[in-house]
């Protein structure tokens, strides 16, 4: 009775309505979690309109720092072998893993699904993770060779990465649409900085936390939040930038991007979310091939 | 003999000239344009002058493009794509390119007359280079046609079309069958835009097609100015354009396709590094040296411009270059003698002298051989920049001439940092004994090709292309069908 009463004067309600706590998430800036260095926030609501979360509104400065961050990472993460960089990428599966329940409420609430739905798409997105994983190491061999060149040298190609890869992700998709444009490239040894949706960002600012357990050099991940119009051209325009995925652009909007990018030649990807042939076009698109003569004779 | 007696007769000889003869290159007086399997009339158009840059006598005229007869050659293209080359059989396709690649060969002579006449270069180049691996590539792409589905893009993998292919004017029959090999054998079509200054090799070549009895608009030759370029990087029915030269005109090309749906690929230029250790064989450094910077008078996307040494054998490697550089023998590109030939054009002479001029207001110190140059014809006796700073314009700029900059180190880490300080990022050579060196900086240059104890070697069944500004795609190799096929 007595602690009934307690209950009672404090809250009344607090069993079945308590006052949550409310997380701000934040921009994912060279392993570290940052508010905006323009002190602005948005709301974001989830799909039926209500609050979800409060999220850094991220300005051209922040994409600048991210650069920065990613081409210092860029140089770490490929001078690690190829077996600890699947390793590494696998870690964050795992930890995704073990945060399915977060990532899948998230993605109902942004996309306004059943948790069924959204268990599988969480599900479907945790496993591209360690298919990626499995690429680092195959890469060389799949995309590379030995070249029969008619003349006393030893010619080889190595594939290796373009480098710090821009990626602006759909509007529509939370999570799935995300991991496959920053998994690709992490996998071919490019560092990535990304533009999550907009309106539906706190999956991909989970996937950013969760990088920070699973060993990622400081960096080679960043995921950033805010307006499209405001930082996808800078991303596009900047000389920093090797290449940019731009498959989250709709086509009425990609031209003045793609424009821009022309600038220090990008190399643009656009393509598709639907299989195996997109995901190898991702692989493909920010590789490059090196090909190495070295002579040969007593 | 003592040493010195040795460089004393040395210095004394003598070469007579042993010329090849201009009349074997068996040219038209004029030429139209290449289009559905025949030559258009060459009155149908107003005509250039194609100009013997050793001489700056007209070899030939050749047909000014519009807009109109590249709409015909795409509009044939995309008959030949629909009706013809993309429903043949691989191993069909196979048989016409060996054909190609056979009678390349069999008008090798003449090949390589018209190549020097037209483009400068010396005879000696065109003959050991240009021509046999012109039809190399042939030979080697013939073989990829029917066997696309073990080329690593999946079980069949579809052409994407009609190929706007535009080549630049230092390699013109070479560039020309880089392009045109793998596009024909993964199925495209193509319309082919030469160099205005070198378009007469492609049309020697459009010959050979008749020859090889190649189906009507499989291949067309739209020759002209920039103009002719534009129109077909616009033309709406092209799915892919494949573009080499400047990284100037890589840039607007893909302004002009960004938002687009067509396919592009882009080898543009270079500031290649030439990285010499102070362990590398000093005699072998030196000829690699010269053969990646005066090789087709520099001339080369890939060259080695820069010369990167390390600090302890600067002073002698550059005594040896300076001295070897002095025995170049500039002139004739029609004698079997010369090493260094004509500039391909009076603009691209006015740029090497421009920026060669600003070597010397900036600091540097040149060293220019001092060989006889002839009286008429564009010339540029080859020169080597000593003192030369990071910041200099020699050191930053593609200068696509005889010129040699030449800057050291004296790390490792040094040279690989000071090789990547560039935009471009096309091709690099390192000079070392030492194999797990070689190979630590090889890892680390971001270039498209590494040449480890040589210089400026092409093949066929190897990939080659650019990191950053030097461009993207690959040509040659299993890579080099990539940028052809839809995947």
């Amino acid at each position: 009775m007595v602690a009934r009463a307690v209950d009672t004067v404090s809250r009344g309600t607090w069993m079945s309505e308590r006052l949550d706590v409310r997380k701000t998430y934040k921009l994912v800036v060279n392993g570290a979690f940052i508010r905006s260095e323009s002190g602005r926030s948005y709301e974001v609501v989830d799909a039926s309109g209500a609050f979800l979360a409060n999220v850094a509104w991220g300005s051209r400065k922040d994409v600048r720092d991210a650069v920065a961050a990613a081409r210092a990472a860029q140089t770490k993460w490929w001078s690690t072998s190829a077996y600890n960089r699947g390793q590494v990428l696998y870690r964050l599966a795992e930890m995704a893993e073990s945060r399915r329940d977060e990532f899948a409420a998230l993605v109902a609430a942004s996309e306004g699904r059943s948790s069924a739905d959204a268990r599988t798409i969480v599900d479907v997105a945790i496993d591209r993770v360690v298919w990626y994983a499995g690429w680092t190491d195959k890469v060389a061999q799949v995309f590379g060779g030995a070249n029969p060149v008619a003349g006393p040298f030893f010619n080889f190609s190595l594939p290796t990465p373009s480098g710090v890869v821009g990626v602006v992700a759909p509007a529509s998709s939370s999570l799935a649409a995300l991991v496959d444009q920053v998994l690709a490239p992490l996998a071919t040894g490019n560092a990535v900085v990304a533009l999550a949706s907009h309106e539906r960002p706190t999956p991909a600012l989970l996937l950013g936390e969760l990088t920070v357990t699973a060993d990622f050099p400081p960096g080679l991940l960043n995921v950033l939040t805010g307006t499209r119009d405001e930082l996808a051209p800078v991303l596009c325009s900047h000389e920093d930038v090797d290449g940019v995925d731009l498959s989250g652009v709709d086509d009425e909007d990609v031209a003045p991007l793609a424009l821009r990018c022309a600038e220090s030649i990008k190399r643009v990807v656009r393509t598709g979310f639907n299989g195996e042939a997109d995901s190898l076009r991702r692989l493909r698109g920010f590789l490059e091939t090196t090909t190495v003569w070295h002579t040969v004779g007593q | 003999m003592s040493g010195e007696l040795v460089r004393s007769s040395l210095g004394s000889l003598s070469y007579d000239p042993a010329p090849e003869s201009a009349s074997l290159a068996r040219l038209r007086e004029r030429y139209g344009l290449f289009i559905n399997g025949t030559f258009t009339n060459p009155d149908e158009h107003a005509q250039f002058a194609s100009l013997n840059p050793a001489t700056e006598t007209t070899i030939a005229t050749v047909a000014q493009a519009t807009s109109g007869d590249v709409d015909a050659a795409v509009r044939a293209a995309r008959r030949a794509y629909e009706d013809v080359w993309s429903t043949m059989p691989g191993a069909e396709r196979a048989k016409y390119l060996y054909r190609v690649a056979r009678l390349i060969q069999e008008r090798a002579r003449e090949l390589a007359v018209v190549e020097t006449l037209d483009n400068g270069k010396p005879i000696r180049e065109s003959r050991d280079v240009d021509v046999p691996q012109a039809a190399a590539h042939f030979f080697y792409y013939a073989g990829w046609a029917d066997k696309l589905q073990h080329a690593g893009f999946g079980e069949a993998p579809a052409p994407l079309g009609v190929a706007g292919q535009i080549i630049p004017w230092n390699f013109p029959l070479l560039m020309a069958a880089w392009k045109l090999a793998p596009a024909l054998a993964a199925g495209n079509t193509c319309v082919l835009k030469p160099a205005e200054t070198t378009s007469l090799s492609a049309l020697v070549l459009a010959e050979i097609l008749q020859q090889a009895e190649f189906p009507a608009g499989v291949v067309n030759i739209v020759t002209g100015d920039g103009n002719v370029g534009a129109a077909l990087v616009e033309h709406p029915d092209v799915n892919k354009i494949a573009f080499t030269g400047s990284t100037e005109v890589g840039r607007a090309i893909q302004r002009r396709l960004s938002g687009t749906n067509k396919h592009l690929t882009l080898e543009l230029g270079g500031k290649g590094a030439n990285i010499v250790f102070d362990d590398a064989p000093l005699d072998e450094v030196v000829e690699g040296i010269v053969d990646g910077i005066f090789f087709n008078q520099g001339h080369v996307c890939c060259a080695g411009s820069r010369l990167l040494v390390q600090e302890s054998i600067e002073e002698e490697l550059v005594w040896r270059l300076e001295r070897r550089v002095e025995q170049l023998r500039v002139g004739d590109p029609l004698d079997k003698n010369t090493d260094v030939g004509a500039i391909n054009s009076a603009a691209q002479l006015a740029r090497i002298q421009e920026i060669s001029a600003s070597g010397e207001v900036e600091g540097a110190t040149r060293f220019t051989s001092s060989c006889a140059l002839p009286e008429k014809g564009y010339w540029f006796a080859p020169t080597i920049f000593t003192n030369v700073s990071q910041s200099q314009r020699v050191a930053r700029e593609e200068i696509f001439g005889p010129v040699l900059s030449v800057l050291s180190f004296r790390t490792p880490d040094e040279a690989v940092a000071k090789a990547n300080n560039t935009t471009y990022g096309l091709a690099c050579g390192v000079w070392s004994e030492k194999g797990s060196r070689t190979l630590w900086v090889a890892e680390r240059l971001r270039a498209g090709v590494v040449w480890a104890n040589t210089y400026n070697r092409f093949d066929p069944a190897s990939p080659f292309g650019g990191v950053k500004e030097s461009g993207f795609g690959r040509e040659g190799g299993r890579h080099g069908l990539e940028g052809y096929l839809d995947v």
